[in-house]
């Protein structure tokens, strides 16, 4: 683990430059400035843009402000996928910035979750550590935590504090020296080419025969449209950081185009 | 968390073909079809074959929310767990305005899009699919 320090840092700290822009239809009492900000690919887009909000917030009657929501080239953006992934889906071809545009109306109750407070986010990201340790260890790591434990894993990702998250973390990914992994890989895949959402199965570290599971191993058996017959993955898009990412957000982010 | 004493509608001796652990649906299950249709939607998508097969669910309250009848349901593996949510909350009768948690593994709560096949496919076993259903919340 060690050893990835500097793999971990880079994951953590990636940010993407974004430009929001508040809805051509939003009513203001005078003109909304864009608003530019920095997004840590790791978190999720309501616990990050307070500042955004309070801005437009400043030029808008109160009547006329609801649920905050953002979207990106007409697609509302998941505030339950962490940012990483909705740029990867989504925007990662277009030039930076990335330009959201901010929405308090018409919120779009079909394809978001309303997220009414932290405590929301908090839940959704517990839960995905829970889900991913219910593969990795049979539940055993993340039950045998203390609650402060849990706290200062989301606190971590809330204040954007590296080795508050990871001194934590830590155990959540580690497996006995006897054993070449954890009991599954928690992983899951987002296409770009599907509405459906992302596919997620059981997955062994381990081949039957001993051989250690590779990546290609992984999309042969479980998205076999992504790679091409002479065996090798065609356009994985930022699989490298989005595997690594996923052992923060506890549930693997990847896109195949 | 205690379990309630099970009166679950047994699955016939596997009959699972393919390794998947997927029994066809018995007689003795029942399809979950809302009481009203109308807002109780699982999904607009049509997968192809394998993923059309429907799988057994068991639900199982916690707590002292109310326990359904039937506990056993075949459904489709697309359903979302939102889905699932309205057709508890329907079954059950209880207002809109209530809400209702579903756990998978008396552990973890699964987002209202996730599909119920995903979570049968890594969490289910013998054949089944076991979630708690709570109006509270019941575990973090």
């Amino acid at each position: 683990m060690t050893d990835d320090k500097d793999v971990l840092r880079d994951v953590w700290f990636g940010r993407i430059p974004t430009c929001f822009t508040l809805y051509q239809d939003e009513i203001t009492e005078r003109e909304a400035e864009p608003y530019y900000l920095l997004l840590p690919r790791v978190s999720y887009l309501t616990l990050v843009t307070d500042k955004v909000k309070k801005h437009f917030q400043k030029v808008m009657r109160q009547e006329d402000i609801s649920e905050i929501w953002f979207e990106y080239e007409g697609t509302p953006l998941k505030w339950h996928y962490p940012i990483g992934l909705l740029f990867d889906l989504l925007a990662s071809s277009s030039a930076l910035p990335w330009n959201i545009t901010v929405h308090f109306k018409s919120f779009p109750e079909k394809d978001l979750l309303h997220c009414p407070s932290k405590d929301a986010i908090e839940a959704h990201f517990m839960s995905c550590m829970k889900e991913a340790d219910a593969l990795k260890h049979k539940s055993q790591v993340i039950n045998e935590m203390q609650k402060k434990d849990h706290k200062q894993l989301w606190m971590g990702l809330q204040n954007d504090r590296f080795d508050q998250f990871w001194a934590i973390n830590r155990k959540l990914m580690e497996y006995p020296a006897e054993e070449n992994g954890f009991r599954y890989i928690p992983f899951r895949i987002y296409q770009t080419t599907t509405e459906r959402p992302f596919i997620q199965k059981l997955f062994r570290p381990v081949a039957a025969d001993g051989q250690l599971h590779t990546l290609g191993d992984l999309l042969k058996e479980v998205c076999p449209s992504a790679v091409d017959p002479e065996d090798r993955v065609s356009l994985c898009c930022s699989g490298w950081s989005a595997v690594v990412r996923s052992w923060l957000t506890a549930t693997s982010t990847s896109e195949f185009k | 968390m205690a379990e309630e004493p099970q009166s679950m509608l047994q699955l016939p001796p596997s009959s699972a073909a393919g390794g998947e652990g997927l029994t066809e649906v018995s007689p003795e299950t029942t399809t979950p079809e809302p009481p009203s249709s109308a807002a109780v939607s699982p999904g607009t998508e049509e997968p192809a074959g394998d993923t059309k097969k429907k799988i057994d669910i068991l639900l199982k309250a916690v707590g002292d929310t109310p326990i359904m009848k039937t506990k056993k349901w075949a459904v489709e593996r697309t359903r979302t767990i939102q889905g699932l949510i309205d057709f508890i909350k329907k079954f059950l009768k209880l207002v809109a305005s209530e809400q209702l948690f579903i756990y998978v593994n008396q552990s973890f709560a699964p987002s209202p899009d996730q599909e119920v096949g995903t979570l049968y496919e890594c969490f289910g076993s013998d054949g089944k699919l076991v979630l708690h259903y709570c109006k509270s919340q019941a575990w973090g």
